[in-house]
């Protein structure tokens, strides 16, 4: 028996479903874009006003707003696409769709790691598409980089994203397997994503937080993923409309071991709601 | 007669936190046959076959399904099972060789055998002509037989159905059922939960009928049927309370019971022959007769019998000796 490759088949079947609804399919890939586009454009004009009078901190590479901020994007849209890749198991039970699976002899194991592989397979198309159409309108990624280093920083930053988006798949089916209907799943969603996309360095430095905020900014998984994202598509060491920043490979290394726990805590997390799970 | 058991099921009992739904069932299914679970909703049906397909768990009692153990053994029964749910539990968005191709690979069918197998299935349920069109467009008896095609998808011995014609019109109904039987011809033991008295009667070899988490009884059609007597005879007269005590009386005539405008009598001889006799004896005792009904029982008339209840069947006529409005239990 080939067991272990049975969470392929829940894999296959999501990604079916994605790819089938074009209207869906283009406005989930067209959405982040328009954000980098408009926000990212009207943000980093009003900061090239606000910074003008400043001047730059000597000796550090300055970048734009733009490229900051088109990293933020990156990890916002990983994290909403995430935070609703489990949601399907909530929608397959109540349309008992779920039934099939739940008296087939596959574990249940698989079907967390399927859905999860296909939430993280739609992270990967999304940031791909960001990347390059933010290449395209100016973001300044992998600058003076050799062919084989924007390689290698491909790879970190899709390391950082996979990892990260797996995480939140499996936070958001252990949320979906806990449910009984979809009411105040919009609630439960918001709930969780607004105090993570706000008390990170997705659109602002995190440098001038008050204490309070700068410790839980640190025990975010967001921060952590905006850290990796950044290391790889920017680079070490560089300032933004005044403010230095500063990645040594110790602080890339404990965000990826960060989010590497909190993947892993979530996944028990999952298994252990959908195993409680009654499917009738 | 008859193959050995290829489910055995003693002493199942099942519980939603205080509410006992199943209390204590012991029932055999015998290898090739068509098996019916009979009864009313809420009789608790459904929660006996979701324990035998592992969606629920075994609470309490034993279960051996194609010589496995439920409790030890659950993934060489989901192996051995093929399952049609109640409700349609096809993904609107996939196509009908789609959701043949998701079922093989769930249970880890070779690509090949799947690809023979779903070309195989789509022709027995005669859906060749739509297996690339979304499920969404399907008419519910065409999801039917496309819900029993994945059913048999791997092969299983049992065939569990759970209401397959649930909200179906007649003539599909029929259809469904000789696809039914066809399937059961192949050699595959079929297990049927219904509350459709016709259904259960035409289909089935042996029947059990279910009533408030109990079994009330078991048999073959025929001979539940023939446990309520010969004939029943429907009479309605000028002094029904009158007519009853004479007739009680009459040595062939076994139970009676008193319906809203007549009454009803179990009898132990061929009715033809008995019904003038019953007559006569009524007017001459100055009861006037208005209206006269015989008719072999029907399962409808053994649930009655056995239950005191009616079980109101959609695809049934309501005969006289179905009629009376007390103690419906909503459908």
């Amino acid at each position: 028996m080939r067991q272990w490759t049975g969470f392929l088949t829940i894999y296959w079947r999501d990604m079916l479903r994605f790819f089938r609804f074009k209207t869906l399919l283009v406005s989930s890939l067209v959405q982040p874009a328009l954000w980098l586009a408009f926000f990212g454009i009207a943000m980093s004009a009003n900061f090239a006003r606000l910074s003008s009078g400043m001047a730059p901190l000597p000796g550090i590479r300055e970048v734009g707003y733009l490229t900051f901020m088109a990293a933020g994007v990156i990890a916002l849209t990983t994290l909403f696409t995430s935070l609703f890749g489990g949601i399907v198991i909530l929608f397959d039970k109540n349309w008992g769709l779920m039934r099939e699976v739940m008296a087939s002899p596959l574990p249940r194991g698989h079907v967390i790691v399927g859905i999860g592989l296909s939430g993280m397979t739609k992270s990967f198309i999304q940031v791909s598409i960001i990347t390059a159409f933010g290449i395209l309108i100016g973001v300044e990624f992998f600058s003076g980089n050799t062919p084989v280093q924007v390689l290698v920083s491909l790879l970190g930053m899709f390391l950082f994203v996979g990892i990260f988006s797996l995480g939140f798949v499996f936070l958001s089916s252990a949320i979906a397997a806990s449910l009984e209907s979809p009411e105040g799943l919009q609630g439960i969603m918001t709930l969780l994503s607004l105090p993570l996309f706000f008390v990170s360095n997705a659109l602002y430095p995190a440098a001038v937080f008050p204490p309070a905020l700068s410790a839980l900014s640190a025990a975010n998984p967001l921060t952590h993923l905006i850290n990796g994202v950044r290391y790889f598509t920017i680079g070490p060491d560089f300032q933004v409309i005044g403010v230095h920043y500063a990645l040594s490979v110790q602080d890339v290394a404990l965000s990826l071991g960060v989010l590497a726990v909190f993947t892993a805590a979530m996944f028990g997390i999952a298994l252990w709601r959908f195993g409680k799970a009654v499917v009738t | 007669m008859g193959s050995p058991p290829i489910i055995e099921v003693s002493s199942l009992f099942h519980s939603y936190g205080e509410t006992e739904a199943v209390r204590g069932v012991s029932f055999f299914v015998r290898e090739g046959e068509i098996f019916s679970l009979l009864g009313p909703n809420g009789a608790g049906k459904s929660t006996v076959i979701n324990v035998l397909i592992t969606l629920l768990p075994l609470q309490k009692g034993n279960v051996t399904i194609a010589g496995y153990d439920l409790a030890r053994d659950p993934a060489h029964v989901r192996r051995s099972i093929g399952i049609v749910f109640q409700e349609v539990t096809l993904d609107r968005d996939m196509t009908c060789r789609e959701i043949l191709e998701f079922h093989g690979r769930l249970y880890q069918m070779p690509a090949a055998e799947r690809k023979a197998r779903i070309e195989e299935l789509l022709a027995l349920v005669e859906l060749r002509g739509k297996a690339d069109t979304l499920t969404r467009h399907l008419s519910g008896g065409m999801k039917r037989r496309l819900e029993i095609a994945r059913g048999l998808m791997t092969r299983p011995r049992i065939l569990f159905l759970d209401e397959p014609t649930i909200g179906l019109d007649p003539q599909t109904r029929r259809r469904m059922w000789d696809y039914i039987r066809a399937v059961n011809r192949e050699g595959t033991t079929i297990f049927l939960t219904t509350h459709y008295m016709d259904e259960a009667d035409s289909l089935s070899d042996r029947i059990s009928i279910m009533d408030h988490g109990t079994i009330v009884t078991t048999g073959t059609g025929w001979e539940l049927k023939n446990r309520l007597g010969e004939d029943l005879i429907y009479l309605e007269t000028s002094d029904n309370a009158r007519a009853r005590d004479v007739l009680g009386g009459v040595p062939d005539v076994g139970e009676l019971r008193e319906k809203s405008h007549g009454i009803v009598a179990m009898v132990k001889k061929d009715g033809t022959f008995l019904l003038p006799v019953l007559i006569e004896r009524l007017i001459s005792e100055g009861i006037r007769v208005h209206a006269v009904n015989l008719k072999k029982p029907s399962l409808d008339d053994v649930f009655v019998h056995y239950t005191g209840r009616e079980l109101r069947d959609e695809g049934q006529g309501r005969g006289p000796l179905q009629g009376g409005p007390a103690g419906v239990r909503p459908g």
